[in-house]
């Protein structure tokens, strides 16, 4: 174990951090952090537990893991979904694996690795202490999952089978086929129902969560619409929790599922919590272009593909034409491999998906309006043969075909980058409290652990940290020693929220001038995200953007039409909902991206770059989390700053050359 | 793509309506024209619900989410056909130019004692869920696991296991049976944890309470028609109904009340 050194103290560090983020991450040896601040922490007592309700909001690997967890413990747990049923929470779609510093493969593989690794990949955005204890829970995950039944892949042998994945040097990845998220999910989906069944956790399924409850400045509870009968409804409880992932779909094609949405972390930050970092976001440089203006979605391919398949676009303009056989060898630019010598084809995904726009913007893109790169297989099957790839990626060449109708056995697939993951979200202490007491976030829906930009495999290992093996321990540190006053539904804060989700159904559903379809005002709003706050952003298309971005929002509430009542199964009203909250996070992201001066992991500002067009951190002025106080609509937020010290993981420019 | 660019389709659909669960519904009949092949089946259905709302209707309501094949949300019976005509294939990776220029369409929900239609196209599949609660899954306490290495598990044996575990839920097999059978659904939970070490010390109880659960739901017997498994689109095969079969033969005559027994490797 390397021990720790002076904190890296530049300007920024040196500046004190605001007052309402105090990190609570605890002192001394970073290996001993967490177990240090285990015994510290407050527990309830076990005949107690039953008597304090805990609020979930999702159901997907952090929102289920913890629901099942808290429940497990003894808690009264309500866990709300706006899915017919846990099981279809997006976690499902992840495919390619988990990670965890099992060191299985005995390649120099370690606790302290994983957690340098993350580090280095966030580009020195994360919190230390967060990231530590992530690494050191990782190990554990395998072993619940592995426990209840989880068919991870094995060796022959009998033992656990291990990928190198996503620029890892390491075989650290634990992989279900492609359906590593799918297989974890229905480990904590079966955990939580059979917590159902036992009678610790009620499930709420098509509820949509519509508002927060502040009471004397604590979350005691959430408002909910039932999406079958529209019946708007209060819940009380002792704490609230979102697991509600990530905002990816503000950029309307992204990878995530078509509900994804930010309205439940939305809600809460109008209500105080900080939002950190919301121009962190990755893209991921698999996945299938764009065919039409009809597309609802777009579907990634997993990136272990990398590991065999070879980037490349035609080494001149002229060429982007021809079909892939009629370009000879001499004329391909493997554009990764030519820059990146030693990472080649697996460089991290921001450097991947950025080098595929860069090629694009020369014109050397191929497809349809010249947005793809090849992702070859050909040397791969020659060297390994036919079945070895079908053995490897069957499931995801079949998936190509059935969407594209190319056969990726006999040419060369064809990706583009597209919004994956956000790393930003509501800002949390080490114990994933926000900044409103009482309201817990986990998984993909808080900030805290992947900085700007998150490895491959990781955000399976955080949803299930955080839900399995944090929040049951310092959610109960909270209610230990929180006094909270008996409340129920006829509070007056309570009654105040529950009739402005009434009064915005109803906006939504009587704009003065209806003429335009939620989806049609969600597309605008993402083509311009995309433009302007995708792979490369700059000052002039952010400011852009900022002044945009509420004249939409205007325009929205004057013209958005839904058809039908409030009072029913209303699909359109459900859209509509999210879009309005999108159009205010959207502006709130590019104005994170437009204060951030500086290059770092998924933000690429083209004005700070490194000579060789890499990106340039400016650790003097930005080595800070940028977590945002909500103000109210069309005023300027207040950017409060979390200060990043690093004691054991030195800054430095990440280079994969 | 594929050389379909720029070529659209005109297409006929008859569309279960229905209000809500309570009222009677009834197929209503749309032409969808400038259709193009390279959208998947549901983004036709999206720009339909679009010029829906222009002129003021009700879009048509259906369930879907991931639109990627893994999440089991969405689910159509396509001209009698559960997910339609691709075989192994979700209804959101069904792709239009599995039809032809003027085809005629009929969609309806998933039809099934147990799915009471909610709205249109959308089905209540939370008897699913219940099936689950009455033991599909390991008794296992968050933390106290061993090292995940320290019990090896036979490739073939975990396998056997991913290939049940693969089902998404979708609710097809229900759709396609005479009998309105979830045989298929509860048999891959079972057989998924049956062929596991971790699943041996509950494997009786749970084939008997799961199986108990299923037939409260109104879901009817499996009587080997096989169609479950011709539209399954992750194709779990019937051989896991056979697994399940004696499973809860033994659980029902063999093992007594809760007494453990193993019920051996398949």
């Amino acid at each position: 174990m390397q021990g720790p050194s002076t904190p890296s103290s530049t300007s920024a560090a040196a500046a004190a951090s605001s007052p309402l983020l105090k990190s609570n991450a605890p002192t001394g040896p970073i290996e001993q952090r967490w177990d240090k601040h285990r015994f510290d922490m407050k527990l309830v007592n076990p005949a107690n537990k039953r008597k304090y309700k805990v609020i979930m909001v999702g159901s997907g690997l952090a929102g289920g893991a913890g629901a099942a967890t808290l429940g497990e413990l003894g808690y009264n747990v309500e866990c709300f979904c706006y899915q017919d049923s846990p099981r279809r929470a997006h976690s499902i779609a992840a495919q390619g694996g988990i990670n965890a510093a099992k060191n299985y493969q005995n390649d120099g593989d370690s606790i302290y690795r994983l957690f340098y690794d993350t580090v280095k990949g966030g580009d020195f955005r994360a919190r230390e202490s967060n990231v530590y204890r992530l690494a050191q829970i990782s190990v554990n995950i395998i072993d619940q999952c592995v426990a209840q039944g989880v068919p991870f892949a094995r060796e022959y042998g009998g033992l656990l089978d291990n990928r190198s994945f996503g620029g890892a040097q390491v075989s650290r990845t634990f992989y279900a086929r492609g359906q590593t998220g799918q297989q974890l999910l229905l480990g904590a989906y079966q955990a939580l129902e059979r917590q159902v069944e036992a009678g610790t956790v009620k499930m709420h399924t098509r509820s949509e969560m519509l508002d927060l409850i502040v009471i004397d400045g604590r979350a005691r509870g959430i408002v909910t619409r039932d999406m079958v009968t529209g019946k708007i409804e209060t819940h009380i409880g002792d704490a609230v929790v979102l697991g509600t992932g990530g905002y990816g779909n503000v950029f309307y094609l992204s990878t995530n599922a078509k509900g994804c949405n930010v309205m439940a972390s939305w809600r809460a930050h109008r209500r105080g919590a900080l939002f950190a970092n919301p121009c962190y976001t990755q893209i991921h440089p698999t996945c299938i272009p764009v065919s039409g203006d009809y597309q609802s979605k777009l579907t990634l391919m997993s990136e272990s593909l990398r590991n065999d398949g070879r980037v490349w676009v035609p080494k001149s303009k002229a060429d982007v034409g021809k079909t892939p056989s009629q370009i000879a060898e001499a004329d391909r630019d493997y554009y990764l491999e030519r820059k990146y010598p030693s990472f080649g084809n697996l460089v991290p995904r921001d450097i991947a998906s950025r080098s595929a726009k860069e090629v694009c913007d020369e014109g050397r893109g191929v497809g349809p309006g010249g947005l793809g790169v090849y992702l070859d297989f050909g040397d791969a099957i020659k060297r390994l043969g036919k079945d070895k790839i079908a053995e490897r990626y069957g499931n995801l060449f079949e998936m190509y075909q059935r969407i594209t109708d190319d056969n990726p056995y006999e040419t060369p697939m064809r990706i583009y980058p597209a919004i994956h993951y956000t790393m930003g979200g509501l800002w949390v202490d080490y114990n994933l409290q926000s900044t409103i007491p009482g309201l817990f976030v986990i998984g993909e829906a808080n900030f805290s652990d992947h900085g700007a930009n998150r490895l491959g495999a990781s955000a399976l290992m955080q949803g299930l940290a955080d839900g399995y093996f944090i929040i049951p321990y310092t959610l109960g540190n909270y209610l230990a020693q929180t006094k909270l006053d008996k409340v129920d539904g006829s509070h007056a804060e309570a009654q105040k929220a529950e009739s402005e989700v009434r009064e915005r159904i109803q906006k939504l559903l009587n704009a003065p001038n209806p003429s335009k379809t939620p989806d049609a005002f969600h597309r605008e709003l993402g083509k311009l995200c995309w433009d302007k706050c995708g792979m490369a952003r700059t000052k002039e298309g952010l400011e852009e953007a900022v002044r945009r971005i509420p004249q939409l929002r205007e325009e929205f509430w004057n013209s958005v039409k839904v058809v039908g009542t409030g009072d029913e199964l209303n699909q359109s009203l459900e859209m509509a909902g999210r879009v309005a909250d999108f159009l205010e996070f959207g502006e709130l992201m590019c104005r994170d991206a437009l204060h951030r001066e500086e290059s770092c992991g998924g933000h690429f500002r083209l004005e700070y770059q490194t000579p060789e067009g890499e990106a340039a951190r400016d650790d003097e002025k930005f080595q800070y989390v940028g977590a945002w106080e909500w103000k109210g609509v069309g005023v300027t937020p207040i950017l409060h700053k979390e200060v990043l010290d690093f004691e054991y993981v030195h800054p430095s420019q990440r280079s994969y050359k | 793509m594929s050389g379909n660019s720029g070529k659209t389709m005109h297409i006929k659909l008859q569309v279960w309506r229905q209000k809500n669960a309570q009222e009677k519904g009834a197929f209503v009949t749309y032409d969808v024209s400038d259709v193009s092949p390279d959208m998947s089946f549901l983004e036709m259905l999206d720009v339909l619900n679009e010029r829906l709302i222009h002129k003021g209707e009700a879009p048509i309501a259906f369930d879907h989410d991931c639109r990627e094949g893994i999440c089991g949300m969405c689910g159509l019976m396509i001209n009698g056909v559960a997910h339609g005509p691709m075989a192994a294939t979700t209804t959101c990776q069904l792709h239009m130019r599995s039809f032809k220029d003027g085809d005629e369409l009929i969609i309806e929900p998933w039809r099934a004692r147990a799915f009471p239609v909610l709205r249109d196209l959308v089905v209540d599949r939370a008897a699913f869920d219940r099936i689950i609660q009455a033991g599909g899954y390991v008794s296992v306490r968050t933390g106290t696991a061993r090292d995940a290495n320290e019990t090896r598990i036979a490739k073939q044996d975990a396998d056997a296991a991913f290939d049940a575990a693969a089902c998404i839920g979708c609710g097809a097999c229900v759709a396609a049976c005479p009998n309105g059978s979830a045989s298929l659904f509860t048999a891959a939970k079972i057989s998924h944890l049956g062929h596991l070490p971790q699943g041996q010390p509950e494997r009786m109880r749970r084939a008997r309470n799961m199986i108990a659960q299923h037939d409260k739901e109104g879901f009817g017997a499996c009587s080997n028609h096989r169609e479950c498994e011709a539209v399954c689109p992750k194709q779990i095969s019937i051989a896991n109904i056979a697994m399940m079969n004696r499973d809860v033969i033994r659980a029902t005559t063999i093992a007594e009340d809760d007494k453990q027994t193993s019920g051996g490797g398949m």
